[in-house]
C-alpha cells in the first residue's frame, strides 16, 4: 500500500518535471529564429533526473535508516520497569507484538495496557514519519525541478546532462557484475573463515575421514576431511571425461570434416539439445534409467554394480557434457587454416590422415583448453551427483561403489538450514570456496590456452 | 637385355603392388576413422533419443487418473447440522459472520468420511464384506473435504443424492495401472484383498474410469493425497522468478553490454570487469546458490524459501550470459552504421540508442530467451535457499513460500511411494522439457523472422 502510494507520487512528479522542462524550451523557439541545443525532450529528462535525484535520496535514506529510528522509538516506549526485565529474545517479541498492535492485524491473546498503548503511539508515529518524509521528499523534489527549469535557455547542454546520467546508469549496471564477484568472494571467505575457528585447516585440507555430526553439540562437531569427497569428485570428473572427450571430439571431427550439410544440420542442434536439458532431468533418468541397467549388465558378467555409483554418475554426466566439448571442439577446428588442410592433401595424405597429423596437432592446444573447461563443469556439476552419486563419503577407488562429492555435501549440509553458528552448515562455505578455487583457477589456464592458440593464426 | 627389362618391370610391379596394399591399409583406415566418427553421432544422438523415448514412456501414465464416480447421499442421519444461518435484515453483518463461521465449524466436525463410505458401498455390490478402513482406502484421502466444501457451498444438498466425481487412491490407482505384481501376497500388497477385489468390480461396473489427469495442472503438491498432488504450486513459483530474471537480469545485462562494447575507455578497470564476467559464467551455479544463502537470507534477511530471492541469484546467474551474448551482437554491427550516424551528427548515445540497438534487437532477444530458459531449469542453488521446503499452496506473491518446476522433480523423485511418484515425476520432466523447448523454439523462430528483416 506504501509502496504504491510512493511509486504512483514518484510518477506523478516525474510526469510533471518532464512535462515542464519540455514545454519550457518549446517556449524557447521564437519567430525570430532562436536556435537551442538541445531538442525539447532533453530539457524534459534533464528537469526530470534533476526533480527525482534529491527526491529518490531522500526516500533511500529513509529506506535505509527508518527501520532502525523506528525501532529505538518502539524500545522507548516500553515502561521502564517492563524493560528491565526483558532479555534479547524477550525484548524482540515485545517489539514485534507492539508492531503487531500499530498495525491493526492485532495480537493474540490478552495485551496490557501499556503495550496498546504503545502499539497506538507507534502507529501515529508511523503515520506521522511516513507523512512527514513524503512530503519532505516531494518537496525537495520540487526545489530540484523548480532550480533545475530556470536554468533551462537555449544554451543550456541538456542533451550532454543527460547522456552523462545514462552513461554513469550504465557504468553501474556492469559494476552488477563485479559487486557479484565481490559478494561470492566475501560470502564463502568470511563464512570459510569463521568454520577454520572450529576446525583446523590442515584437518580440513588433509582429513581422510568426512562424518559431520550434524546433531551434534558443541565440542561433539565429527570430522570434516576433504579428501573422501574431493577423490569421489575426481572419479565422477575422470569417468565423466572418459565419455564425453571421445564422443564429443569424434562428434565434432565427423560433423566439421566428413557430414554432408544436411546431415550436419539436423544432428548439430540435436546435439546441442543435450547441452540444454536441465540436470535434475539427467540426475532422474541416470537414476531411475542408467544405474538399473549398469546394475543388471554387471550381474550378466558377474561384476557387482551398485545403481547409484560413481560409474552412473560419472557415465550420465559424460553425456551431459558431449556437446559442450563437441561445440568447442568443432570452433577450434574451424580455425586452423585452410592452407594447412590443402597442403596435406597436396601431398597425397587421405582425409584422415590430414584429419590426425595436420588439423588435430594444429588445434592441440584449443582442444586441451576446451577439456579444462568441460572438467570443471563436471566438477561444480550438482544436481546429477546428488541424485545418481549415492553420497558414500568413504576414501576409495573402486568405481561400481557410491561415492560422495563436494558439491553433493554442501546441498546435504545447507538445505533447509541457514542458521550458520556451528560447523555444521559453515561447512558448506569451505567446501564451497575449494570449489570456487578449483574451477577457478581450471577455467583461466583453460581461456589462457584458448585465447593464445587462437591468435596463433590470425 | 630381356633380363633387366624383366627385372626393372617386376620392381615396379612390386612397388605398384606395395602401394596399392599401402592404400588399401590407408583406405581401411580412412574407413575406420570415418566409422568411429559417425558412430560418436550416432551415440550422441542415441542418448537424446533414448532419454527423450525413457522420460516419455514413463511420464505418460501419470496423465491418466483413476475417477471414481459415486453417488454421493447427503444424508440427514450422517450429516447432522443446523441448517445454514440465513443473512435476515435484522440481524447485523458480525453477528451473522459469528453464526456462518460456527455453522462452518460445526460442518468442519462432521465425520465426512461416513459419507464416502456409505456412497462407496452403495456403489459395491450388495453383500461385499469389507471394513470400513479398507473401504475408504480405496478413495484419495481429501475425497472427504471435496464432498464437504460442495455441501458448504450448497447447503441445500442436505437429504440430497448427487453424482460426484472423486480420485481414486494412489494405491487404487497403481493396482488399476498393473504397476503392482498381482501375484505378490497380501503382507506385501499396500490394500487388503477385499479392496483389491473390490477395485476391480469397480472398473468392471464403470464405478471407477480412467480420464486424463487435469489435476496435475490444476493441483498445488500434496503430502496426505498423493493422488491429487499436482504442478500449479510449483509453476506459478517458476514463473514469478522468471519475472524477476527477466525484469531485473535483461535492462541490467544490456545496460552493462553497452557501456562495456560502446563507451568504456580501455583501462584496467573495464579490462578487469570482462575477466570477471567470463569467469561468472563458469561459476558453479551451486557456489550462487551459496551466495543467495549468505548474503539475501542471511545477511539481508529476505524470507526464506520465496522465489524474490530464487529470482535474485538466477538473475545473478543469468547477468553473465545476457552480457556476454549482447556484446557478440554490438560487435557484429557493421561500422557504417556507426559512422553513418555520427557523421548525421548524432552523439554516441544517440547511435548506440537509435541505431545500434535496435539493429541487434533480434539476437538480444534470442540470447535473452536462451538465458531465461538455462535459468529455468537450475535446481541446485534453490536448494540452498530453502526452495526445497514442502509447499502446498500457489504463491500469491513473490515474498510467500514457493517451490519451483526442477525442485518439484526432485522433491517428487525423493518421494517414498516410489511406484506412484515415479511416473508423477516423469510427468513433471516433461512439462519442464515442454516449456524448454517451446521457449528455445520461440527463440529460433524469432531469430529467423527478425534477422531477415533487419
Amino acid at each position: 500500500m506504501n509502496a504504491l502510494i510512493v511509486a504512483g507520487l514518484l510518477l506523478v512528479l516525474l510526469g510533471l518535471a518532464y512535462q515542464s522542462g519540455w514545454s519550457r524550451s518549446r517556449g524557447l523557439v521564437t519567430a525570430d529564429g532562436v536556435k537551442i541545443h538541445s531538442r525539447p525532450q532533453y530539457h524534459g529528462s534533464f528537469v526530470a533526473i534533476w526533480a527525482m535525484v534529491p527526491t529518490l535520496v531522500i526516500l533511500g535514506l529513509w529506506a535505509w535508516f527508518g527501520g532502525g529510528i523506528t525501532r529505538d522509538y518502539t524500545v522507548s516506549l516500553i515502561p521502564t520497569d517492563i524493560m528491565m526485565s526483558l532479555d534479547q529474545v524477550g525484548l524482540n517479541a515485545a517489539i514485534a507484538r507492539i508492531g503487531a498492535l500499530a498495525s491493526g492485524y492485532g495480537v493474540t491473546g490478552e495485551s496490557p495496557a501499556w503495550e496498546q498503548a504503545a502499539g497506538d503511539a507507534l502507529r501515529s508515529f508511523q503515520m506521522l514519519t511516513f507523512v512527514g518524509v513524503l512530503v519532505l521528499a516531494l518537496v525537495a523534489g520540487g526545489a530540484a525541478l523548480v532550480y533545475a527549469r530556470s536554468r533551462i535557455d537555449a544554451r543550456l547542454r541538456a542533451r550532454n546532462a543527460v547522456e552523462r546520467v545514462i552513461n554513469l546508469a550504465l557504468l553501474a549496471c556492469s559494476a552488477v557484475a563485479i559487486l557479484t564477484t565481490v559478494g561470492i568472494v566475501a560470502s564463502l571467505v568470511t563464512e570459510a573463515f569463521r568454520f577454520f575457528t572450529f576446525i583446523h585447516p590442515f584437518d580440513f585440507f588433509f582429513g581422510t575421514v568426512w562424518n559431520p555430526n550434524n546433531a551434534g553439540s558443541a565440542g561433539n562437531w565429527g570430522s570434516y576431511g576433504l579428501l573422501p569427497l574431493l577423490s569421489g569428485t575426481l572419479m565422477i570428473t575422470a569417468i565423466a571425461m572418459l565419455v564425453a572427450v571421445p564422443v564429443g571430439l569424434m562428434a565434432a571431427i565427423y560433423l566439421s570434416q566428413y557430414a554432408p550439410a544436411q546431415l550436419r544440420a539436423v544432428a548439430k542442434p540435436m546435439i546441442e539439445i543435450l547441452a540444454g536439458i536441465p540436470t535434475i532431468v539427467f540426475g532422474f533418468f541416470a537414476l531411475v534409467t542408467v544405474g538399473p541397467f549398469l546394475r543388471d549388465l554387471g550381474n550378466l558378467i558377474g561384476l557387482s554394480i551398485n545403481a547409484t555409483s560413481a560409474l552412473t554418475a560419472g557415465i550420465v554426466m559424460g553425456i551431459m557434457i558431449i556437446p559442450f566439448v563437441s561445440s568447442l571442439s568443432d570452433d577450434i577446428l574451424n580455425q586452423v587454416p585452410r592452407t594447412l588442410r590443402d597442403g596435406a592433401y597436396g601431398l597425397g595424405a587421405t582425409q584422415s590422415e590430414t584429419i590426425r597429423n595436420v588439423l588435430l596437432p594444429a588445434a592441440l592446444p584449443g582442444i586441451v583448453g576446451a577439456f579444462l573447461l568441460a572438467v570443471s563443469r563436471a566438477i561444480g556439476e550438482t544436481m546429477i551427483v546428488v541424485l545418481a552419486a549415492g553420497n558414500a563419503p568413504v576414501l576409495r577407488g573402486n568405481p561400481f561403489e557410491p561415492v560422495a562429492t563436494i558439491t553433493v555435501s554442501i546441498v546435504n549440509q545447507l538445505t533447509g538450514d541457514t542458521d550458520f553458528t556451528g560447523p555444521q552448515s559453515l561447512v558448506g562455505f569451505a567446501l564451497g570456496l575449494t570449489l570456487f578455487v578449483i574451477t577457478l583457477g581450471l577455467n583461466i589456464v583453460a581461456l589462457y590456452i584458448v585465447r593464445r592458440f587462437r591468435e596463433q593464426y590470425e | 637385355m630381356t633380363d633387366t627389362l624383366s627385372t626393372t618391370r617386376q620392381a615396379s610391379l612390386e612397388r605398384t603392388q606395395r602401394i596399392r596394399a599401402g592404400l588399401r591399409r590407408r583406405h581401411l583406415g580412412e574407413t575406420i576413422f570415418r566409422g568411429l566418427g559417425l558412430a560418436a553421432i550416432v551415440l550422441a544422438l542415441g542418448f537424446v533419443a533414448l532419454l527423450f523415448v525413457d522420460v516419455v514412456r514413463k511420464g505418460v501414465p501419470a496423465f491418466t487418473q483413476s475417477n471414481l464416480h459415486l453417488a454421493v447421499n447427503f444424508d440427514p442421519e450422517v450429516v447432522k447440522v443446523d441448517p445454514a444461518p440465513v443473512r435476515d435484515a435484522f440481524a447485523s453483518q458480525a453477528e451473522y459472520t459469528a453464526a456462518s463461521l460456527k455453522w462452518q465449524r460445526d460442518v468442519a466436525l462432521l465425520n465426512w468420511n461416513k459419507v464416502v463410505e456409505a456412497s462407496l458401498r452403495a456403489a459395491a455390490p450388495a453383500d461385499f464384506e469389507i471394513d470400513s478402513r479398507q473401504i475408504l482406502s480405496i478413495a484419495e484421502t481429501d475425497a472427504r473435504h471435496d464432498i464437504r466444501e460442495m455441501f458448504v457451498a450448497d447447503p441445500s444438498l442436505l437429504g440430497q443424492t448427487v453424482e460426484v466425481d472423486v480420485l481414486a487412491s494412489a494405491n487404487a490407482a497403481n493396482w488399476i495401472k498393473g504397476n503392482i505384481d498381482r501375484s505378490l501376497g497380501d503382507a506385501q500388497q499396500q490394500l487388503s484383498a477385499p479392496a483389491r477385489a473390490l477395485i476391480d468390480q469397480f472398473v468392471d461396473n464403470g464405478t471407477i474410469s480412467n480420464g486424463f489427469a487435469w489435476s496435475i495442472f490444476t493441483n498445488v503438491d500434496s503430502r496426505a493425497a498423493p493422488a491429487s498432488a499436482g504442478l500449479l504450486g510449483a509453476f506459478v513459483g517458476t514463473i514469478w522468478m522468471m519475472l524477476i530474471v527477466i525484469i531485473l537480469a535483461v535492462p541490467i545485462g544490456v545496460a552493462a553490454a553497452v557501456y562495456l562494447e560502446e563507451f568504456a575507455p580501455r583501462s584496467r578497470w573495464t579490462d578487469l570487469i570482462e575477466v570477471n564476467i567470463n569467469n561468472l559464467a563458469a561459476v558453479p551455479s551451486i557456489v550462487f546458490g551459496l551466495l543467495g544463502a549468505a548474503v539475501f537470507i542471511n545477511y539481508m534477511h529476505l524470507p526464506i524459501s520465496a522465489p524474490i530471492v530464487g529470482g535474485l541469484v538466477l538473475t545473478l546467474m543469468t547477468l553473465p550470459t545476457i552480457i556476454i551474448a549482447t556484446r557478440g551482437a554490438l560487435q557484429g554491427v557493421s561500422p557504417a552504421l556507426r559512422q553513418a550516424a555520427l557523421g548525421m551528427g548524432a552523439s554516441r548515445t544517440q547511435m548506440v540508442f537509435h541505431h545500434v540497438l535496435p539493429v541487434t534487437f533480434p539476437s538480444i532477444l534470442t540470447a535473452t530467451i536462451i538465458g531465461v530458459a538455462q535459468a529455468l531449469g537450475e535446481t541446485a542453488p534453490l536448494l540452498l535457499i530453502g526452495m526445497k521446503a514442502f509447499v502446498a499452496s500457489v504463491p500469491l506473491t513473490p515474498l510467500d513460500q514457493a517451490t519451483a518446476l526442477p525442485v518439484q522433480i526432485y522433491l517428487w523423485q525423493g518421494n517414498e511411494n516410489r511406484n506412484f511418484f515415479e511416473p508423477r515425476t516423469a510427468a513433471a520432466i516433461m512439462v519442464l522439457l515442454a516449456v524448454m523447448i517451446l521457449l528455445n523454439g520461440v527463440a529460433i523462430y524469432l531469430r529467423s523472422r527478425l534477422e531477415k528483416r533487419a
